[in-house]
């Protein structure tokens, strides 16, 4: 067994033993669900999404966000990192949140905790993806 | 903070018998065996004392008790040992190994270099779902080209027994229908040393590995029980230190460590198996009484006393030894996510987990310290650990 303890830095800890914005959202207007059982870990995110006026333009944000997961202690700081990353942010800002980012913000993965970040990610895309699908 | 250690099968405390039959060995007997004077002398002494405590446990012959730095040590030098002393002797026909899915990586991992190296075929007998292999199985697996037979006695996952001696019977029973059959028998004996009878004449091997820090010995020190009729080539070369099969300056206060450990088991009274039994089995009925969706991982029948293993459906394995170690609980499991490697446990899929129960897995395993009341507290607070858990999935 790696020593998987002495890698994960103090905030990824923090996240994983409070991590934020965890459940879902009824009536959600963007779900993404990503990873699978048989890997080990699985991360569903809800969006809720309006619309504000800035600067004389609409520009749809991310109102609320919600994530259950499945995983170990990087797969939920991740999400949990991720929730807050995205919070508040546009739909075009959230696109540009990097796996990268969100591993930095956790200040680092181990290297074989890393895809955890890539999952994040991709659970964030996923859900605009599916909300640009159910509003075209 | 409260601390409760129940990984057992990882490593033992040193008990303080050992520790103080050790001391001596370290700066006031602290000659080199080999040398001629008063000095080496009486560490000499004091390692062929040890190497008798551990040919009495085992019910062989001092010279037949190899020391060396370790269970890995002595299942290479066992594996090894066999392979490369039949290297070229079949032909073209490489030496053939029998071995099962679920051994420690100690004796996979070498198997595997050897096929990888072109030194040997191996065969993996695949456990039943109970996590124990059928002696039929190994023995329809035996070649004209088989050398070596090597299964583990309790595996260090899920804590079940295997039919050493039954085996042992069954290959002694071929090799007198058929002389031309040299099969060596081994068993990594390392998580049965404490609880299981290890005399080598009953189980019927010729080479046993056992490892000091799981029953209360230093880590660093193990034995590798080797019978006088089997040749094997060493992994190093020097002197002439144990039989010049594992030359180097002995490890005294290791091996002096060693044989106290050993001595201390024997001297245990036999209650204290069926106390930790007890034990156990309160565990797991607790366990299953308090938590929905659980399943425990092998036999309980033909099972260590001392091994919890269960699968918590919808809770993963790492998430949960973070929570366990944040309450000063310290518990092991399969999952992928502390594996290092991204593979859920080896032995959970042999016995045909699926790959979520493998993810979900813990390991649990007592001593002798671990009293009702800890249990009480473990499980209480696993109950809310994987609750909590739970409540944070996509599924319920």
């Amino acid at each position: 067994m790696s020593n998987i303890l002495q890698e994960y830095s103090k905030e990824v800890m923090d996240h994983f033993l409070h991590p934020r914005n965890i459940g879902k959202i009824k009536n959600a207007d963007g779900v993404g669900e990503v990873g699978n059982r048989r890997c080990g870990d699985v991360m569903k995110i809800y969006i809720k999404v309006k619309t504000k006026k800035e600067k004389g333009k609409n520009i749809k944000y991310i109102d609320d966000v919600k994530v259950q997961t499945l995983g170990c202690g990087a797969a939920i700081a991740s999400a949990s990192m991720t929730t807050e990353m995205i919070k508040g942010k546009s739909l075009e800002e959230a696109l540009k949140v990097t796996n990268d980012k969100i591993a930095r913000a956790l200040g680092g993965l181990p290297r074989q905790k890393i895809h955890c970040s890539v999952l994040a990610r991709e659970g964030i895309i996923k859900a605009i993806e599916d909300y640009q699908r159910k509003n075209k | 903070m409260r601390r409760i250690y129940m990984d057992y099968a990882a490593t033992s405390p040193v008990k303080p018998e050992v520790l103080a039959a050790m001391k001596p060995y370290f700066n006031q007997k602290f000659g080199n065996p080999s040398s001629i004077h008063s000095f080496g002398q009486e560490t000499r002494k004091a390692i062929n004392e040890a190497r008798d405590k551990v040919a009495k446990f085992l019910n062989c012959q001092p010279n037949e008790v190899v020391f060396t730095s370790g269970g890995t040590e002595s299942d290479n030098l066992a594996i090894r040992g066999i392979a490369l002393s039949h290297q070229n002797e079949f032909g073209f026909k490489k030496p053939h190994i029998i071995t099962s899915m679920f051994e420690h990586h100690a004796v996979l991992h070498t198997c595997e270099d050897l096929e990888k190296m072109g030194l040997a075929e191996v065969t993996y007998i695949k456990p039943d779902r109970e996590g124990i292999i059928h002696v039929e199985d190994v023995k329809n697996a035996i070649k004209n080209n088989t050398v070596l037979v090597s299964i583990m006695y309790v595996n260090n996952e899920i804590g079940t027994v295997q039919p050493i001696a039954e085996i042992g019977k069954m290959i002694e029973k071929l090799k007198i229908e058929n002389c031309k059959l040299k099969i060596v028998f081994h068993t990594d004996a390392v998580q049965a040393a404490e609880y299981f009878d290890c005399d080598v004449k009953k189980l019927g091997v010729d080479m046993m590995t056992i490892s000091a820090h799981k029953f209360g010995g230093p880590k660093g020190v193990g034995v590798l029980y080797l019978s006088k009729d089997v040749i094997i080539k060493p992994l190093q070369t020097g002197g002439l230190q144990e039989y010049s099969l594992r030359p180097g300056t002995e490890n005294v206060a290791g091996i002096v460590g060693m044989g106290k450990a050993i001595e201390l088991i024997s001297l245990r009274p036999k209650s204290q198996n069926s106390k930790l039994l007890k034990l156990r089995d309160y565990f797991i009925d607790l366990v299953m009484k308090k938590i929905p969706d659980v399943k425990l991982n092998g036999t309980r029948k033909l099972r260590s006393p001392s091994n919890i293993n269960f699968s918590f459906k919808n809770a993963e394995g790492e998430s949960i030894l973070l929570n366990l170690d944040q309450m000063g609980i310290a518990a092991s499991s399969g999952s992928a996510c502390t594996s290092g490697s991204l593979e859920p446990s080896h032995v959970l899929k042999a016995i045909g987990a699926s790959d979520e129960d493998a993810h979900g897995a813990v390991r649990f395993t007592l001593g002798e310290d671990t009293t009702k009341e800890e249990i009480n507290y473990v499980v209480n607070n696993l109950a809310k650990i994987i609750k909590n858990l739970r409540k944070m999935s996509p599924y319920r």
